[in-house]
């Protein structure tokens, strides 16, 4: 049964609750959310993770995903009602009306498929074009979208493009039937700042030029600025606030609002310089590393880390940063150079490192979900290091497991027994942290510990960190491609790029112009909450 | 593609290795078996005379592996020496055994492994629906029976109480194909049986396995269709597992059906090595265990190249 009721909307949703299975049975994720979509307009949709963001713009396509449900309330798009819709209805609207756009292109394209098969499928499935027709059409929005060999580029396979390229191409796929409505759910997630433009330019002039309405799902809001003409907030499942970008940005209303406006504002106060003369904790002298003999990662890197500072190391994905922690650590023995602690020589591999040389040295990990053992207790996972590194026994064990916890600012009688399913994102990274302190040591390599997290939540860690830092003087490694993170906390920056050092040197001197061009490149290319920021800067850099 | 042909005879050349391994431990299992060979084969009324004779003409007397190297350099030249019991070569007799386990292994393959993908892909699209269930349970059923049971059913059904098929596959010369076809029918269907359900549940399973996959909830918001999205979707990254235990059915068909064989009374290599170790004729117990082996090896080579040309990633490489 359809519903039919035209309007000026493309797409209105009234009262719409969608429901979630879980242990405890079907539980709300949408409560109650009202929206309007007028045709060729966009609308960005910001929350953060748990928000419900994803699962309303799958509403928007009248799909729910396997274990969830639409309860009550309606979804209309240009007179059509989707919650009553049959299978068949709503497949002859997906791919040719209302398109999606998912936020790893990797993985949301069939790695058995050609780039230019998988793209032609929806209009030959719909009927729209001929494959011919289709294959040429693809070529043509490639060249809109400005990917390099556009007559050739779709004759590849997913594994053969890169990232960016890749994100591009499932815009245009998306674009194939010329659709009424695109879904895009953060779809510079995952792209390094610079790619990040290019992705945001392409996908902002396409939309315009076919007049597109869409719906913009990220959790960044600098980048919803440069894209959404109006800002809509969501919070575990219900709408904040909404208002034109402008106005959103200039005036909040809400409270939450304000605090996911005010995020990024923390900065740690900076350091004493070290003084003169005084050894470096951990050096790196004229590294080379690769994983095998033809394909060099890191190239001629040396820097110094000195002690109670932090180094942060920050670069595109494939610059070689996370290889220098492998280094670091001995996981990945150099070809050339060596590792120094306070001027003496670590042995390269960590097998013939001393028990006292590897507790120097811990890391925390990007994705907290992998590097914690799901089965294994809060207080084995934090005891194992401090029992294997300070041989603790019993109830000495016990309470310095706990005083690592109130460390790491969690309850130790709620949190000593949980396991890392029960545990929110932030709180997972935290016992992370902890992990790393338990074993007392000098210096901490943070690999990207925070690009997993919500903004507000990656605050907190990184002011935990911080004041760690402060009780604790401990040292830091801090490995990112987020250059807000890098404000935050470093004192000093190294700055890579394809296995090179670009710049290093205190923050002060890094980060203040005059930049080398890459550092500049960088720089600018970190979305600014300033609607404005995008068209700028392509007018900028021409 | 000179990364998947170095991929291959890397392959190949540990296949070769292990089939040299496994020869050394068959033609020493075979000398380790408690008893004289002579005695046994010659019976308790032969004279020590002409026990003695018989372990020189047969070169018993020689040191283990002096007769173990000879044994295998005529191996490899396709010569397994000769029969104790019929001085026949051994090649004359396993050649004709053979090609009829082949022919009944390829009768069935050629029904079992269609029906076992197309169900297996059918169950997927409608799993958790009672159509599944029932699969599931009567393919369960069929694998957890013993085959000669499953044999002597489908004799009874089949043969006993309709007539339709012969219930003993005898082969003689000068049959045309189509009775061939019809003689064979009963076994080549308990062979079916017998496999298809762990193709099938591999199928089912590897198809599942990648429905959670971006790609695939990607190619259902593009509004293609659910059996679609099965079979262009999923089933072409589902190639590995599937070729898998593909391969390791179709080596059961050429080497474990020596029960179906005796059931039926069919010619084929497992009645061959059945007779051979009753009557202790060593040179064919061996040489239908080099065959085993190697087909065992080579059919899991095969399983490994067809996982690898199957990889995307592999076959385009950047």
């Amino acid at each position: 049964m359809s519903i039919e009721n035209k309007t000026e909307f493309i797409l209105e949703m009234r009262g719409l609750c969608v429901d979630g299975y879980s242990n405890e049975g079907w539980m709300p994720i949408l409560k109650g959310i009202d929206l309007n979509l007028r045709r060729g307009e966009i609308l960005g949709l910001i929350g953060e993770s748990g928000a419900g963001k994803s699962t309303l713009g799958a509403a928007a396509m009248g799909y729910v995903r396997d274990g969830t449900r639409f309860a009550s309330g309606s979804v209309n798009f240009d007179g059509i009602e989707l919650t009553f819709a049959t299978e068949a209805q709503k497949n002859a609207l997906r791919g040719a009306r209302i398109a999606y756009v998912a936020q790893s292109a990797a993985a949301s394209f069939n790695p058995a498929h050609k780039l230019i098969d998988q793209h032609c499928e929806a209009p030959l499935q719909h009927r729209l074009r001929t494959k011919t027709a289709a294959q040429k059409d693809a070529i043509q929005l490639y060249e809109q979208l400005r990917l390099p060999n556009p007559k050739e580029i779709g004759f590849r396979y997913p594994h053969q493009v890169s990232g960016g390229q890749l994100q591009r191409a499932m815009t245009a796929m998306a674009m194939s039937c010329r659709p009424d409505l695109l879904i895009f759910d953060e779809p510079t997630t995952a792209l390094d700042v610079t790619t990040q433009i290019d992705v945001l330019s392409a996908i902002r002039d396409i939309v315009r030029v076919y007049n597109t309405a869409a719906i913009y799902i990220t959790h960044d809001l600098a980048v919803v600025a440069q894209m959404a003409d109006r800002i809509k907030v969501l919070l575990r499942g219900k709408e904040i606030e909404e208002a034109p970008t402008r106005n959103m940005l200039l005036s909040p209303q809400e409270e939450y609002t304000k605090s996911l406006w005010a995020v990024r504002r923390f900065k740690s106060p900076s350091k004493p310089a070290p003084k003169e003369g005084e050894k470096s904790l951990v050096s790196l002298h004229n590294i080379h590393a690769s994983y095998n003999k033809n394909d060099k990662i890191v190239d001629d890197v040396s820097f110094e880390i000195f002690k109670g500072m932090t180094v942060a190391v920050v670069g595109e994905s494939g610059s070689g940063k996370s290889t220098i922690a492998r280094v670091m650590t001995g996981l990945l023995p150099p070809d050339q150079g060596n590792v120094r602690r306070m001027d003496k020589p670590l042995p390269l591999h960590y097998k013939s490192r001393s028990r006292e040389q590897l507790r120097q040295i811990q890391m925390i990990y990007q994705m907290a979900d992998t590097a914690l053992n799901p089965k294994i207790p809060v207080c084995e996972i934090i005891g194992r290091p401090a029992e294997f590194y300070s041989g603790l026994q019993g109830a000495e064990l016990k309470g310095r497991v706990e005083e690592l916890l109130e460390l790491i600012e969690l309850d130790p009688a709620e949190y000593y027994n949980r396991r890392p399913s029960e545990l929110s994102g932030g709180q997972k990274q935290r016992i992370g942290i902890a992990r790393a302190l338990a074993a007392d040591p000098e210096i901490i390599i943070c690999d990207e510990i925070t690009s997993a997290l919500d903004q507000l939540v990656a605050e907190g860690i990184l002011r935990l960190l911080d004041r760690l830092q402060r009780e604790l003087n401990m040292t830091y490694m801090f490995i990112t491609h987020d250059l807000a993170t890098v404000r935050a906390i470093a004192d000093f920056i190294v700055v890579m790029k394809d296995g090179k050092v670009i710049e290093k040197g205190t923050k002060e001197e890094v980060l203040r112009p005059p930049h080398h061009s890459y550092t500049e490149l960088l720089l600018s290319s970190v979305p600014e909450m300033d609607p404005d920021w995008l068209s700028d800067l392509l007018k900028q850099r021409g | 593609m000179g990364d998947i042909t170095f991929l291959i005879l890397k392959r190949l050349g540990f296949g070769l290795m292990t089939l040299l391994i496994v020869s050394i431990v068959i033609f020493f299992a075979v000398e380790l078996l408690p008893g004289d060979i002579a005695e046994t084969v010659l019976g308790q009324a032969a004279t020590a005379e002409t026990v003695e004779a018989f372990r020189n003409k047969i070169g018993l007397n020689r040191p283990a592996f002096v007769r173990y190297f000879e044994w295998l350099s005529g191996a490899v030249t396709g010569d397994f020496g000769v029969s104790l019991v019929t001085d026949n070569p051994v090649g004359n007799a396993i050649a004709e055994r053979l090609s009829n386990t082949l022919f009944l292994a390829t009768y069935a393959a050629v029904i079992a492994v269609p029906v076992a993908i197309f169900l297996g892909i059918l169950v997927a699209l409608l799993r958790n629906t009672i159509f599944d269930r029932l699969t599931n349970i009567a393919t369960l059923a069929s694998i957890s029976s013993p085959e000669f049971f499953v044999a002597y059913i489908l004799i009874i059904y089949l043969s006993v109480k309709t007539g339709f098929f012969p219930p003993i596959a005898n082969l003689s010369g000068n049959m045309s194909f189509p009775e061939l076809l019809t003689r064979t029918f009963l076994p080549a269907l308990t062979l079916v049986l017998v496999t298809t359900a762990h193709m099938m549940r591999m199928t089912r399973a590897a198809i599942i396995n990648l429905l959670a996959e971006p790609y695939i909830e990607m190619a259902r918001m593009k509004g293609v269709s659910r059996w679609k999205v099965i079979v262009r979707h999923t089933l072409p990254n589902a190639w590995a597992p599937i070729i898998t235990v593909v391969a390791l059915n179709m080596a059961y068909l050429i080497t474990g059906v020596v029960l179906v064989e005796v059931v039926f009374v069919y010619p084929g290599i497992g009645q061959l090595l059945v007779d051979a170790v009753s009557k202790r004729d060593f040179p064919i117990v061996q040489a239908c265990c080099l065959i085993f082996a190697a087909t065992f090896i080579l059919l899991n080579l095969a399983a490994d190249v067809g996982a690898i040309l199957s990889n995307p990633r592999l076959r385009n490489p950047k």
